[in-house]
């Protein structure tokens, strides 16, 4: 079962949106095993090879391809736009760093990234909070407005007209529980707690929701 | 109840979430060493995430990329092939331009062939079955050294021991040599170690100069590493690293 928001106010019904077949709807991120976007992710990888090669180059083309996802992720999770541009700063150079630990067959060049540039924001996030227990309570209250403010965000600002549309095919707990952790930095424990739902659940629904995404989404490896 | 398995699947999406504390990431990261299953699934649901990150994608700060192409130039990459400081820069050059040579195919076999190191895992009862393990031991280090994408890398560790790592990313092995190793003493061993970013998972036993196989996924470690621990090794080093070696990309 599906838990009221902490705030006890009724949610918003979900806008549903016309998706009669083959939409044709805008892509426009470099995603999805070459099936609509700029580039391909074999071309990345190439760049990669370069990259760890330590050709500047290269590293121009794969900052230009992935700083966009790299900024915006880390924008997401850290919010505070100076700390993020900081955050994101440390990423790009991160994986001029590591680009010689790129696996190819362990996933994609954006997967790769987007793990980086996310565990980079939570710890950002974590250590901060850990910096900050006095002010324990304040980070509290902010949880909550920003569980709102997410819940508001996936309706409206995703760019990805599928990740949106796939979105809109969870539970609202799937939903909650999903975009709390990766957009908030949430441990599963403090979603449980933001949700307040059994830590088993959350858990179940963290996977089923990710396993529902995953087959929306078409994800392969 | 299945508590383990229920455990341990819903753990890879908080995983893939990046819902996990540190401690409790570790461990999976751990875990997914020995359970193919769940790393298949745990890197579909990383894809997954990444779509969700994609999805929230900024265009970034005009002025960032040039503070970044401005910082990389001081900042030294884990070079995909090492030749450490100290290594044989000749032989390495050789090595590099002609893959894997007949000549240290030879001086590998050769070493194997004087002294196959000990497996912690390995079942010592029979001499029989020692001598069998040995053999096909050899000739595991052969198939990795014949793979046409063997690629080797060489490294000098702080006690001074000359090493070689010959690695097979299509057959996901790696065989690890040294020479000059000193004994490490009573009641120690030599452990190594596959990096797996930045944890550190066992990958076999050395006491002395000669040739392993790793244990573990090579393909998908970024180094290996080389401690001195308690005789029958440890879950994960207990003292500095003798040495680190940048497995190539």
């Amino acid at each position: 079962m599906d838990a009221p928001p902490p705030d006890g106010r009724p949610r918003p019904p979900l806008r549903l949106l016309p998706t009669g077949g083959a939409v044709q709807v805008n892509q426009p991120l470099p995603f999805g095993a070459g099936r609509n976007g700029r580039a391909a992710p074999s071309d990345l990888t190439e760049t990669m090879g370069k990259v760890a090669r330590g050709d500047k180059q290269a590293f121009s083309a794969l900052y230009d391809a992935l700083a966009p996802l790299v900024f915006g992720i880390v924008l997401k999770v850290v919010r505070d736009r100076a700390q993020s541009e900081e955050v994101a700063q440390e990423v790009m150079i991160d994986l001029w760093r590591q680009a010689a630990r790129y696996r190819p067959d362990a996933g994609s060049v954006q997967t790769w990234a987007a793990t980086i540039a996310h565990r980079r924001a939570v710890d950002r996030v974590r250590s901060a909070q850990a910096a900050a227990d006095r002010e324990h309570a304040q980070a509290a209250r902010e949880h909550t407005t920003a569980f709102d403010e997410v819940a508001e965000q996936v309706e409206t600002r995703l760019e990805s007209e599928q990740v949106r549309r796939c979105l809109r095919g969870l539970t609202e707990l799937q939903r909650q529980a999903v975009t709390l952790a990766y957009y908030q930095g949430l441990t599963y424990r403090e979603v449980a707690e933001a949700l307040r739902t059994p830590l088993p659940t959350i858990k179940t629904r963290m996977r089923d929701g990710l396993i529902r995404l995953r087959d929306c989404m078409g994800v392969t490896t | 109840m299945n508590h383990h398995t229920t455990d341990a699947h819903t753990l890879a999406a908080a995983y893939a979430l990046g819902a996990l504390d540190d401690d409790e990431r570790k461990d999976f990261d751990a875990h997914l060493q020995t359970c193919e299953a769940c790393r298949q699934e745990a890197a579909e649901f990383q894809a997954t995430t990444a779509r969700l990150a994609a999805a929230v994608a900024q265009p970034p700060p005009p002025g960032a990329k040039a503070q970044v192409m401005a910082a990389v130039d001081g900042v030294r990459q884990l070079p995909p092939r090492v030749p450490a400081a100290g290594a044989a820069p000749v032989l390495g050059g050789i090595l590099r331009r002609r893959a894997v040579s007949l000549a240290l195919a030879a001086t590998v076999a050769a070493v194997a062939l004087g002294g196959v190191a000990v497996w912690q895992t390995q079942n010592e009862q029979e001499l029989e079955q020692q001598a069998r393990q040995a053999q096909q031991q050899l000739d595991a280090v052969s198939a990795v050294l014949a793979a046409p994408d063997a690629q080797t890398v060489h490294g000098k560790a702080a006690n001074g021991a000359l090493t070689t790592v010959v690695s097979s990313e299509q057959r996901n092995q790696a065989v690890f040599t040294a020479a000059n190793l000193p004994a490490p003493g009573a009641g120690k061993t030599y452990q190594l170690w596959l990096d797996h970013d930045g944890t550190m998972l066992p990958a076999g036993l050395i006491d002395h100069d000669g040739t392993v196989i790793l244990a573990g996924n090579p393909a998908d470690a970024g180094a290996v590493g080389l401690t001195l621990e308690p005789d029958g090794g440890s879950p994960q080093p207990t003292t500095d690293p003798l040495l680190l070696m940048a497995l190539p990309a």
